[in-house]
């Protein structure tokens, strides 16, 4: 175990904890990472929206799925974040992870919303209805639920360790109870197979209409990468008010 | 580019409403993802320099 | 070995006692054994006032309202699991002995079960003939049911034990389990269907079993750690 490479992870994971150095490394990186993420989001929703070819069934309305599908990938992928930040943060007991926890809590719900929200819209030109019992909507409403769950449950504690903990335990509850919600909805969809309409995206998609959906998936994972560390930031001032370096960068005025 | 003119753009073929409706609604939570940190790390900077600022005069107070 | 075989039969044991206790305890409070049920019963008879009278009609929704309402109610009950022995000190005690907590927990669900699960799923195929659910389904309901609301109250312990600490928690607790009930509902309710339209029911219920034992088997480990962050927090 005295590998070099083992000796440069290890420094690297307790560089990680140390609230310290993130944020500071994060300053520097943040304007790199916000000025990537804008330039890709706005070549990625031009090229959507005005240069991607329309779709021969759906018209123009498919459009939507270039929002609608990085953001249902990534509210998924966000409660993967949580769990893993809270199985470290209870099993480390790093307080870096449970920090991480809190800010990706509303940032997944957020993108948990959007998803409902565009997939609802897109419904109504493709099936006739705003809402109909899809079983991906219906999964994407009930992870909407588990979001605002742990959300409500960090909230609940006067004693903020206490609420972070629990939060942890319940998103490890909810990651191991994903997967299963997630086939049994699936399964009760096609119990009741009269409600829906399917229709298929990936495998009949043309490839200029994969190609921008594709970069759109990369800009939404930069998006939650620059909102996670943002969110993460504010949790480290609010939390290290008292320490040495907060109050010297307080003292030079850096607003920005 | 897949339309001819600027009002077929914004028409999205008779769909314009929806496309329009869902790109607003998310892409105006986006931006407030983005500008909530921002607001709340600078009132939280704000804070800690008004707090250093009233421990500055109580210790000048008690010097005196 | 021999002293393996007297460790086992201490810590059988010590679970009976636990499980006498809690049944004691529950007998000493007969009054707030009743309430989940009449509220299932209460509930279910608000169905017809609130839909229809109409026999074909409640017969299609009849097995799904008696589910809902019984996940209601088993959830309703689940605030005041642990909320006894936090208060009275007990839970602390119970968390500092050297003994497995693993008996005692699943002990007191058990009891939880006793005396909600099995009468809410003893007395639903009466209200499912109220409701005319097909007569060929009530068997079906009854076993669902029993398997069902221990789910229940197995998943509905971790939420408990997670808000334990907190004063007024029912709702928030109902906000957190919720959604891990799903699948529950969902092959529950599919069993009873299956039975009332003349198919086989054993796929679903073979299922709910699975979910029984997943949850016997891992809910146990989270319930332990929400009490743990209850009494120390």
């Amino acid at each position: 175990m005295g590998s070099p490479m083992w000796a440069v992870l290890k420094n690297f994971w307790h560089k990680l904890g140390s609230p310290k150095w993130f944020y500071q490394m994060s300053s520097r990186w943040l304007p790199w990472l916000s000025a990537i993420t804008l330039g890709l989001l706005v070549w990625g929703l031009v090229w959507g929206l005005a240069y991607a070819p329309m779709d021969a069934k759906q018209g123009n309305s498919y459009r939507i799925i270039f929002l609608h599908v990085p953001a249902s990938f990534l509210a998924m992928v966000g409660y993967y974040v949580m769990a893993i930040a809270g199985i470290v943060g209870l099993v480390w007991r790093m307080k870096m992870a449970m920090w991480v926890l809190r800010a990706a809590a509303p940032l997944g719900a957020v993108l948990t919303f959007i998803s409902l929200f565009s997939g609802a819209i897109w419904g109504k030109p493709t099936w006739g209805t705003w809402w109909v019992w899809d079983a991906r909507i219906t999964s994407m409403l009930i992870l909407l639920f588990l979001y605002l769950g742990v959300m409500a449950l960090q909230n609940a504690f006067e004693n903020e360790d206490s609420g972070n903990r629990a939060s942890a335990v319940l998103t490890i509850v909810g990651m191991i109870n994903i997967p299963i919600i997630y086939k049994s909805v699936e399964w009760w969809n096609t119990l009741h197979q009269g409600a829906t309409i399917k229709f298929t995206e990936a495998p009949s998609m043309h490839m200029d209409m994969f190609k921008p959906l594709l970069l759109m998936i990369v800009t939404f994972y930069l998006l939650y990468a620059l909102v996670l560390i943002m969110n993460l930031r504010c949790e480290i001032l609010r939390h290290e008010r008292r320490s040495q370096w907060v109050r010297e960068l307080a003292l030079n005025g850096k607003l920005l | 580019m897949a339309f001819e003119s600027a009002a077929e753009f914004f028409a999205m073929g008779g769909h314009g409403f929806y496309v329009w409706l869902a790109y607003g609604v998310s892409l105006f939570s986006l931006v407030l993802l983005l500008l909530a940190p921002s607001f709340r790390r600078r009132a939280l900077l704000k804070e800690i320099q008004q707090q250093q600022r009233i421990e500055q005069t109580r210790q000048n107070g008690g010097a005196q | 070995m021999s002293s393996g075989r007297d460790n086992t039969q201490a810590q059988h044991g010590y679970a009976l006692a636990m499980l006498k206790r809690e049944l004691i305890l529950a007998y000493r409070k007969r009054g707030d054994l009743a309430n989940p049920l009449l509220f299932f019963v209460m509930v279910i008879s608000l169905v017809p006032l609130g839909i229809s009278p109409d026999s074909s009609l409640l017969a299609l929704l009849g097995s799904g309202m008696i589910w809902v309402v019984a996940l209601l109610a088993s959830l309703l009950s689940m605030d005041s699991l642990f909320r006894g022995d936090y208060e009275d000190g007990s839970l602390e005690q119970l968390l500092l002995m050297p003994q497995a907590l693993l008996a005692p927990v699943l002990m007191k669900i058990l009891a939880h079960w006793l005396m909600t699960g099995v009468p809410l799923a003893l007395i639903a195929p009466l209200l499912a003939v109220m409701l005319s659910v097909p007569g060929e389904a009530l068997g079906v309901l009854l076993l669902s049911l029993l398997v069902g609301t221990a789910c229940f109250s197995l998943v509905g312990a971790i939420g408990a034990a997670l808000t334990v600490a907190l004063r007024r928690a029912s709702l928030l607790l109902s906000l957190v389990v919720i959604p891990l009930y799903i699948p529950v509902l969902i092959f529950g309710t599919a069993a009873v269907h299956n039975a009332a339209s003349g198919l086989s029911s054993a796929g679903p219920l073979a299922i709910l079993g699975a979910f029984l034992a997943l949850a016997i088997a891992l809910a146990p480990f989270a319930i332990i750690a929400g009490l743990r962050i209850g009494v120390d927090g």
